[in-house]
């Protein structure tokens, strides 16, 4: 029996110290009705030897090799000794640090996250992780509906910019709770929202604002926020947080910066892993510390006055606080949090700037490569940092399962949020892209395109 | 056994509240109240100008395990909240009685609080639940 | 014992791990230089080798099941087999893009879509779907689930949900989340939900009932088919709280029990791992009158292919929980190990996890400790209480709890359910040797004698580890949440 140590010796003599004759007696309190007979053919038990044949088997199945595909996820190099120290018995079997004496490990840790995420966003308080980005943004909408107290009608701005599926999303999350999504309109043209034709806002709770944007397209992030600040609103940034070794962070947007910053942790050393687990940063200033959700560590003494790390405020957690929580949320996303936080430790600035720096030269070099190509042009004129929109002249569908059957991950068809871009792809190349995948990019391109013309 | 002062009435849940001069109600936490809670480490005090009804939850005291609604005793506007409390939530421990009030309330009517127990009733409360 | 440094405190301004960056210094093209950040973010600058040993100092400051006993009651915290670990971790399922094409994803969708069948088939529901990230997104799911379905027949009145006040604060949290407001039911003398006063709160306001089998008092709801009806006559649902289904795998299905739609922590019983706090999963399982409201994607076959369900084929979907598909590799991990366990094997998990915890409650009861619920039977947890070691000796929950630290093993789970007064929740889950119960046993005594004859020792607990008691109130109060150079080690 796998992983049950027990030999016949100790069942018998277990029994006998509870006073029982066998196992099912342990079951009488289930009524008999209740006591599941023969259940539906479930496969038989295999040997670590067969799954892992199995498992290789199916993983060899699977995408592999150069991805141009971005759109909330991201391929790049993680160190080998992140995932190594992750996964530590000491990290990966511990449990959330509620006994702060023996999980000083984790919780140091976890307070030089939170360091290194105010540090990246130029915020003052981080919280120890959120599920994933998107529904991370759910929860900053949330707050922000707790933290504005001014302004109680549940209007929060969403610039359309924003990656579609965050909003549907945030939808899913914050919709039970009197929260409307409204749209802060897209200008076609060039991908981003137009400062100079911005509506008049008035009772709106919050503005949500990317940088950088869904297509890639860097924001007027400096604008938006002043003028969301000038109506009252709060400013929830949401960003790529390796954009941030590069771009100005939302701490510093406009005259008061960003009073919240979230996003996915992913591009900071979580592989692409068919979707997660990732992990979903929130950054906050100090006044709305308490009307954050998720987990909070803090820096303290012992009895002795030594320094030590323990969960902090958690009077607004729902062990405590139950019904008036400020979320449901408990246990989330650790693990990537720890692999994450060795991540950053070993890039350091520099090395995120860096990398940050050669996936925007690698996405210029991919998409100038690409529109060399009869028929392809970029979607939108301006900067972009990683990823860029491109008209392929035809159905993007059908082109990128060409693509894909020649093992190019060609990219995220944008005609799938908005029919109007049914030629359209999103493509990304980061710092793992060499000049040789952009060529068979290029390459197989030409012949697909060829091929349907 | 925890301090009662006579001149005070007294909420099941736990408030204080004693008729001022200026016919405003001082509110604030039991000495019993605050020692069960333990070290507070925050107080949430009441939005200002806000209608209370008698019983609406309208503060919150939070210590490192517990977090409490303050509810109102008496219908009423809030007029004054302790901002001290705010930086120094500890005076609710130190002096529940003196500088740890937490609200003012305007009443509807002054003599609603005769509707409280006395400094005695409490004792029995609180005996009476020691015994549960 | 020397205090480990933060990892920033050992950096050197220039110093870098120079072989995980790009070797060429920046070039920002085409970026305007007013979007540049002007002033590198505060992070570490360390070697490799600086990082590699600060972080493997700091593990080894952790308790974890792989080096501690870790009976921490409601978590079940079992062994964590590594080769769900490593098989989770090949190139192929680690490099794929979430939105690869399916063509690309075979390999990936059809262990999603075993793993929901065989999570259907175990629990007695008609459909699954993986997708929701933890427990409690689990449980959030499957309340706006209830929502969505009476709100699709008209039925707005439906605006309460009940909870026994046992249940785990995720609960009641939960139901607000969903825009429902929440009713507690008392807890009996037995530890069952109190019949009557479910009867009194059923009404054409009950949108549903959240619960927890075996309850979070770690007892067996022993009417649960009498309440099923009720709340279904009254026109409500019933929710089902997997946290406790360790207990019953394989023994008892909720589906029979009359529960509409379920969530299964997979890093519970499914024994993905626990990961210092995440990631989880928590699948959800629905009935018939559900699963359409299940939210997406989920994954489905066709002849020998598989795809990914998404807001077409699912129109009364609640909707998408993660921007993907939620914990893939969290997902891969418990398929691993239900393959592993097979059909034979989730049957013996509830028997062994039983076993452990109705011997070690005989055990710890004949040493003269209070069982809470001595006319019960323990299901894979139980409550003692240390009421009168707390009131003879001024030892309680927690002294025992921190000096249990120092006999090498983790401490049950402390002061819940808030119900009873002093309590451990001790789950000693199926993985464990009767040695490693009789060991705990032991220190527990070993405990009480210590409490008897030098309270403070008890009480000071715990001696032997990197940190002696925080002071909590000064980590509320004083707030230090971020380092800051000039702040170091100061105040």
């Amino acid at each position: 029996m796998p992983f049950i140590p027990h030999t016949e010796d100790d069942i018998r003599e277990m029994l006998a110290a509870i006073g029982v004759p066998d196992l099912d007696t342990l079951f009488d309190e289930i009524p008999a009705e209740l006591r599941a007979g023969r259940l539906p053919p479930l496969p038989p038990a295999l040997q670590e030897m067969d799954i892992s044949r199995l498992m290789q088997e199916r993983a060899a199945r699977d995408q592999t090799g150069p991805c141009f595909i971005g759109a909330g996820a991201y391929q790049h190099h993680v160190p080998a000794a992140v995932w190594q120290l992750a996964t530590r018995g000491e990290f990966y079997s511990a449990y959330t640090p509620y006994q702060a004496e023996a999980s000083q490990g984790t919780l140091q840790l976890i307070y030089e996250y939170q360091s290194m995420m105010c540090g990246l966003m130029a915020m003052e308080v981080s919280n120890a992780s959120l599920y994933d980005g998107a529904s991370g943004l759910g929860e900053a909408m949330l707050m922000a509906v707790r933290a504005n107290q001014k302004i109680r009608s549940g209007r929060i701005l969403i610039a359309d910019s924003l990656h579609p599926v965050y909003r549907q999303v945030a939808q899913t999350v914050v919709g039970n709770q009197g929260v409307t999504l409204e749209s802060l309109p897209l200008d076609a043209a060039s991908g981003v929202i137009d400062t100079d034709a911005l509506p008049p806002i008035d009772d709106v709770v919050a503005v949500v604002i990317p940088q950088p944007n869904f297509f890639g397209r860097l924001e007027a992030v400096d604008r938006l926020t002043d003028w969301a600040h000038a109506a009252g609103a709060l400013v929830i940034g949401v960003v790529n947080p390796l954009a941030m070794a590069l771009l100005r962070p939302p701490g510093e947007w406009g005259e008061r910066g960003a009073d919240i910053a979230c996003g996915d942790g992913q591009p900071l050393g979580v592989p692409l892993s068919s979707g997660g687990p990732y992990y979903g940063f929130l950054c906050c200033r100090r006044s709305m510390v308490r009307r954050m959700p998720g987990r909070i560590v803090g820096r303290t003494v012992d009895l002795d006055g030594n320094p030590g790390y323990t969960l902090t405020l958690q009077a607004r957690e729902q062990h405590i606080r139950r019904s008036r929580a400020t979320s449901n949320i408990c246990t989330n996303q650790g693990l990537v949090v720890t692999a994450s936080t060795i991540h950053m430790a070993l890039l350091g600035a520099e090395g995120l700037r860096r990398v940050a720096a050669r996936c925007h030269e690698q996405t210029r070099a991919l998409v100038q490569t690409l529109c060399e190509l009869p028929g392809v042009r970029p979607l939108h004129q301006g900067v972009c940092f990683h990823e860029r929109a491109l008209d392929l002249g035809q159905p993007a569908g059908p082109v990128l399962e060409r693509l894909a059957s020649r093992g190019v991950m060609g990219g995220y068809p944008l005609g799938q949020h908005d029919p109007a871009q049914a030629n359209a792809v999103l493509v990304c190349a980061t710092e793992c892209i060499t000049e040789a995948d952009i060529r068979a990019y290029r390459d197989a391109l030409a012949d697909v395109l060829r091929e349907a013309a | 056994m925890s301090e009662l002062p006579n001149e005070l009435r007294y909420a099941v849940s736990h408030e204080w509240a004693r008729l001022d001069d200026d016919g405003l109600i001082t509110v604030g936490i039991t000495d019993h109240a605050q020692e069960a809670l333990g070290d507070l480490v925050f107080v949430e005090t009441p939005s200002l100008d806000s209608d209370v009804e008698a019983g609406d939850a309208c503060a919150v005291v939070e210590s490192v395990k517990a977090a409490s609604d303050i509810f109102a005793p008496v219908s009423g506007v809030v007029v004054d909240a302790n901002g001290r409390l705010t930086d120094e939530p500890e005076l609710v421990n130190t002096d529940p009685y003196g500088d740890g009030w937490i609200m003012r309330i305007k009443p509807e009517d002054p003599d609603l609080i005769e509707d409280l127990m006395s400094a005695e009733d409490y004792e029995h409360m609180l005996a009476e639940e020691e015994d549960d | 014992m020397r205090q480990d440094r933060l990892i920033f405190e050992h950096g050197r301004p220039g110093r870098r791990a120079a072989a995980q960056a790009p070797a060429t210094a920046v070039q920002t093209g085409e970026l305007p230089a007013d979007m540049l950040r002007q002033q590198p973010p505060r992070l570490p600058e360390v070697s490799e080798l600086q990082a590699v040993r600060h972080y493997t100092r700091l593990s080894q400051k952790n308790f974890s099941i792989d080096t501690q006993f870790y009976p921490l009651g409601s978590c079940t915290m079992k062994y964590n087999p590594r080769a769900s670990n490593s098989l989770a971790m090949l190139p192929g399922f680690l490099q794929r893009h979430p939105w690869a094409p399916d063509g690309q994803s075979q390999g990936f969708l059809a262990c999603v879509h075993e793993l929901q069948g065989m999570l259907r088939d175990v629990t007695g529901l008609a459909a699954f779907s993986l997708t929701p990230m933890a427990g409690a997104q689990g449980e959030f799911a499957g309340v706006a689930m209830i929502r969505a379905y009476h709100r699709a027949r008209g039925d707005g009145e439906r605006t309460e949900i009940l909870v026994p006040d046992a249940a785990h604060g995720t609960n009641p949290a939960t139901a607000v989340m969903c825009g429902f407001s929440v009713r507690e039911l008392p807890t009996d003398a037995d530890g069952d939900v109190d019949m009557q006063a479910l009867r009194e709160a059923l009404g054409p306001k009950t949108a549903g009932i959240m619960l927890t089998n075996p309850s979070t008092l770690g007892v067996f709801e022993r009417r649960i088919r009498e309440m099923a009806d009720l709340v279904h006559e009254a026109g409500g649902l019933l929710y089902y709280d997997g946290a406790n289904l360790n207990a019953i795998l394989g023994k008892s299905r909720p589906g029979d029990m009359g529960f509409d739609v379920i969530h299964i922590n997979l890093h519970k019983t499914f024994s993905t791992p626990h990961g210092g706090g995440g990631p989880g999963a928590g699948a959800i399982g629905a009935g018939e009158r559900l699963q359409g409201f299940l939210p997406i994607p989920m994954a489905a076959r066709e002849g020998s292919r598989y795809r990914w369900l998404t807001e077409d084929d699912r129109p009364q979907s609640i909707g998408r929980l993660s921007a993907f598909m939620g914990n893939a590799g969290v997902i891969l991990r418990a398929y691993v190990y239900a393959r592993m366990l097979g059909a034979e094997g989730m049957v013996r998990v509830a028997e062994f996890a039983t076993l452990n915890a109705n011997y070690l409650m005989s055990r710890l009861r004949a040493e003269g400790f209070q069982v809470w619920f001595p006319q019960r039977r323990a299901s894979h947890e139980f409550i003692i209480s240390l009421k009168r070691e707390s009131r003879e000796l001024g030892v309680g929950a927690m002294d025992f709890a921190k000096r249990l630290l120092d006999y090498g093993y983790h401490a049950p789970t402390a002061y819940f359910p808030l119900l009873v007064p002093e309590c451990l929740l001790i789950e000693p889950t199926e993985t464990e040797t009767r040695e490693e119960l009789d060991g705990f046993i032991d220190a527990m005594v070993a405990i009480r004698q210590e409490a008897r004859r030098d309270p403070e020792l008890v009480q000071g607990a715990p001696h032997g580890l990197p940190v002696r008691r925080l002071d909590e109130v000064r980590a509320a109060r004083d707030l230090d949440l971020c380092w800051a150079p000039d702040a170091a080690g100061a105040t």
